[in-house]
């Protein structure tokens, strides 16, 4: 049975076609989740899409982080449920608590469009495998609240467990601290990032095919995890789906 | 009914862009002397009976404000509550988690 990835639809969402398309070339089966339904379904891992959910009244992701389908994914990703929030997913992530820090509007206020240089900070067992440590990727970015911010002591904590996954490099376009633009949580398990890696995964349409790494790590770890911490997990999901 | 006012400000070690736009904008106005300006969110919640100020601490906390980067100020409003001395009702700045 082939990897099932969820790719979750929030009032707003734009990119949710293209997350899912990232995760078909990636070779899994993308799954619609709905952000009303409580469900995951059973997917392995799950995609939280870029776009602006709920019109970002309030701030990026504030009021989207209350959705049914974020209390399944908080509870499953203690599990260790695989999760990668994208731009407006990186937000609803920080929002939720689930990151740390959180996602401001840029520096200069300007939106920005662009093709822009990472490096891949940390080469960590669930997101990032496919990648070699300190590898220079070209990913675009499109926001206009990208700004990554958190204390001091917050950022010290994230250099220091490997938690930053990737930096920009060639300018920074937002004015994010420590040019941070991905991390981690502690378990290294849900990544929010601000550059749209489902728009690098095909050369017609990207200006690489870097993105994808992001999504192959992900099914090459699942691959590899035993069977017991696999079942484990869609345990504790459907647990959840029938209280939900 | 009553009315309470939640008073968001980012918190003052972080950059407000949209603040910064409008300050360097002053001189345009030929105003020189202002070193500063900071732009918060005012939300005006109203109750259908008495004004629950800890309930509207619990809401700012949650929602209207993001403990990680804002600070709230949670205030009956003197227009709108039952009690027209609202300024006795003000309460102290709501601590943020660490």
């Amino acid at each position: 049975m082939s990897t099932r990835v969820g790719v979750v639809t929030f009032p707003g969402s734009l990119d949710d076609g293209d997350a899912a398309r990232a995760v078909r070339l990636a070779g899994a089966d993308a799954v619609g989740l709905w952000h009303a339904d409580p469900d995951l379904h059973g997917v392995d891992a799950v995609v939280l899409p870029g776009g602006f959910s709920y019109g970002d009244y309030l701030r990026g992701g504030a009021i989207a982080r209350f959705a049914p389908v974020m209390e399944t994914i908080a509870a499953a990703v203690r599990d260790g449920l695989p999760v990668l929030g994208i731009c407006n997913g990186f937000q609803i992530l920080c929002e939720a608590h689930i990151l740390p820090g959180a996602l401001i509007r840029n520096q200069h206020m300007h939106f920005r469009a662009r093709d822009q240089r990472l490096r891949i900070e940390a080469v960590q067992p669930v997101w990032t495998n496919a990648f070699n440590d300190s590898q220079e990727v070209v990913i675009p970015i499109k926001h206009g609240e990208g700004r990554y911010v958190a204390d001091e002591r917050t950022l010290d904590e994230l250099e220091a467990n490997g938690q930053v996954v990737a930096r920009y490099i060639g300018g920074n376009p937002n004015g994010a601290q420590r040019d941070i633009a991905a991390i981690s949580n502690a378990a290294g398990n849900v990544v929010g990032i601000m550059p749209h890696p489902e728009h690098a995964v095909d050369a017609l349409t990207g200006p690489s095919v870097d993105g994808l790494g992001f999504f192959t790590s992900m099914l090459k770890f699942l691959a590899g995890r035993p069977a017991s911490e696999a079942s484990a997990a869609g345990t504790a999901q459907a647990d959840q789906g029938a209280t939900g | 009914m009553a009315r309470v006012v939640v008073d968001v400000m980012l918190k003052p070690e972080i950059l407000d862009p949209q603040g910064q736009a409008v300050a360097n904008a002053l001189p345009r106005l030929g105003v020189n002397d202002v070193t500063s300006v900071r732009i918060g969110r005012r939300i005006e919640i109203e109750f259908a009976g008495e004004a629950d100020l800890d309930q509207a601490r619990a809401i700012a906390d949650k929602l209207l404000a993001n403990p990680v980067i804002e600070d709230f100020v949670v205030h009956a409003d003197a227009a709108g509550t039952v009690t027209p001395e609202g300024d006795s009702q003000e309460s102290e700045p709501a601590e943020a988690p660490a």
